[in-house]
């Protein structure tokens, strides 16, 4: 298969890999895709108390145009809102990586990530906000599988 | 010997030349599910016009049960086709054991030998080997040139694939490219002179890799029996780094891989699942061949770089971390997309 530079850049040079602390109040966490598929995402954020995404880490198992798309991805998202980061589209990362038609569903598995991380830091802020008074002791992500 | 275009026309020639001629009178056919897809195909186009084949199961180090085989010949078994050596994992089947137990059972033993010639001894007498496939390019001669095997005592009767001026005994009809013949008649010189000191060299490559690669590297399984098997085959699952980004990295090494994510299909080896391999482990394998031109210092430089480049992928594998973490992948509930 023949890739483009931009692919090849992100896999040679992939950007953001990482690992925040899943169990912070202000870091979503987004674990996508399965073991037996070839292809398992990871992939974090951290939002600012301005509501910016303030960093970003990605851990991907999958091909290089899986990397790649991650990586991206993570690159992307920085500094928006995380309203705005729920708008990427994995038509824009596929276009943008030039991803030959057979990888396409490894850009649906990095929109699939970033929108698990932003769901799951909704849920955290949620339940944040319930209970404001008593110290919540439950930082961890019910929603995944990483439990 | 019958010249044909390769092992792919060889095997199609045997298979189904044989089939067709005594389906008056038998109408099944043996195999295994880790034959090369021109078998298969073959076994499932005789499927379509009503002949029955059974499949083997291999065991998990690819090799075929010979008691499920003896079972599954009946007295409509026309002929039992296992390959010699299978191009995936280059594990080697009990063909002795196998061309006896045919011959107990009066049903024909035909064997796509592809892979083997050259590499291993081949003996149809000792081995009761009835029909045997070659191809020109495995064993370094010239490609679209193979041959078939087709025993005269007892003799073996075909229906010919291609008909006409009935060169090739009536088998295979067509004006033959002496070029390429000849090509394949000096490759097999070749090997079989070199065979023996070739097979050693081979082994001591083979140990020195697995060994390079076991040294700095966890998690490493091979696949197939180690024992049985041409030395100049590896097949090993890196374990939580998926096999298409691994071969993306070491771009001066020429393997391929059993992971989906190489393959236009997204289907992962069918070879390594008859194995019992699991799907996550059958994403992470590569093979890798040794040949004759393969060098120590080219086995070495390999090494370090299948070292680094798994090294590097696990570190950003999210399985690794769980691995580290101590977290079984297994139990946890993957959605399935
Ligand atoms: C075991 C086996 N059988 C058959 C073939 C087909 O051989 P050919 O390319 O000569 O048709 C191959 C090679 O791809 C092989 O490895
Ligand atoms: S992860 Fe399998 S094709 Fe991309």
């Amino acid at each position: 298969m023949s890739y483009s530079e931009k692919l090849i850049d992100h896999y040679e040079n992939p950007r953001n890999i990482g690992t925040l602390d899943k169990n912070s109040e202000d870091v979503g966490t987004g674990l996508v895709g399965a073991p037996a598929c070839g292809d398992v995402m990871k992939l974090q954020i951290k939002v600012g108390a301005d509501g910016l995404i303030e960093d970003a880490k990605f851990k991907t198992f999958g091909c290089g145009s899986a990397i790649a798309s991650s990586s991206l991805v993570t690159e992307w998202v920085k500094g928006k809102t995380i309203d705005e980061a729920e708008t990427i589209k994995n038509t824009d990362i596929a276009k943008h990586l030039a991803l030959p038609p057979v990888k396409i569903h490894c850009s649906v598995l990095a929109e699939d990530a970033i929108k698990a991380a932003i769901a799951d830091y909704r849920a955290k802020s949620a339940k944040k906000d319930d209970i404001t008074d008593t110290r919540s002791d439950s930082g961890h992500e019910h929603a995944h599988p990483n439990d | 010997m019958i010249f044909t275009s390769g092992a792919t026309e060889s095997n199609n020639l045997a298979i189904r030349g044989v089939a067709e001629f005594y389906k008056d009178r038998k109408n099944h056919v043996v195999t295994t599910m880790t034959e090369h897809k021109c078998v298969l195909d073959t076994c499932r186009h005789l499927e379509q016009s009503g002949f029955e084949v059974t499949y083997l199961p291999v065991q998990k180090n690819g090799l075929v049960d010979l008691e499920v085989l003896r079972n599954a010949i009946t007295d409509r078994t026309v002929v039992v086709s296992i390959m010699a050596v299978n191009n995936e994992i280059g594990v080697i089947q009990p063909l002795e054991e196998i061309g006896k137990i045919c011959r107990e059972k009066k049903t024909f033993f035909h064997t796509d030998a592809a892979q083997a010639a050259g590499k291993i001894p081949l003996d149809v007498e000792k081995m009761n080997i009835d029909l045997m496939s070659i191809s020109g390019h495995k064993i370094y001669g010239p490609k679209g040139i193979g041959a078939l095997y087709v025993r005269r005592k007892p003799r073996v009767r075909l229906v010919p694939l291609i008909v006409g001026g009935g060169q090739e005994r009536g088998f295979r009809s067509g004006t033959l490219p002496t070029p390429l013949c000849v090509g394949l008649g000096e490759a097999a010189e070749i090997c079989a002179k070199e065979m023996d000191g070739e097979a050693k060299r081979l082994k001591k490559l083979q140990e020195r890799m697995l060994k390079g690669l076991n040294d700095k590297l966890s998690d490493i399984v091979v696949n197939g029996d180690l024992e049985q098997r041409i030395p100049g085959n590896l097949n090993i699952s890196f374990a939580y780094v998926e096999g298409e980004s691994l071969m993306m990295g070491i771009k001066g090494l020429s393997v391929s891989s059993g992971s989906a994510c190489t393959s236009a299909s997204l289907e992962p080896s069918y070879v390594l699942r008859a194995l019992g391999v699991e799907e996550d482990m059958a994403h992470t394998s590569l093979r890798i061949g040794l040949g004759r031109f393969t060098t120590e210092q080219e086995v070495d430089t390999a090494v370090d770089e299948l070292v680094r480049h798994v090294n590097k992928l696990r570190a950003m594998s999210p399985l690794w971390e769980m691995a580290q973490e101590g977290i079984d992948i297994k139990s946890i509930e993957w959605a399935a997309h």
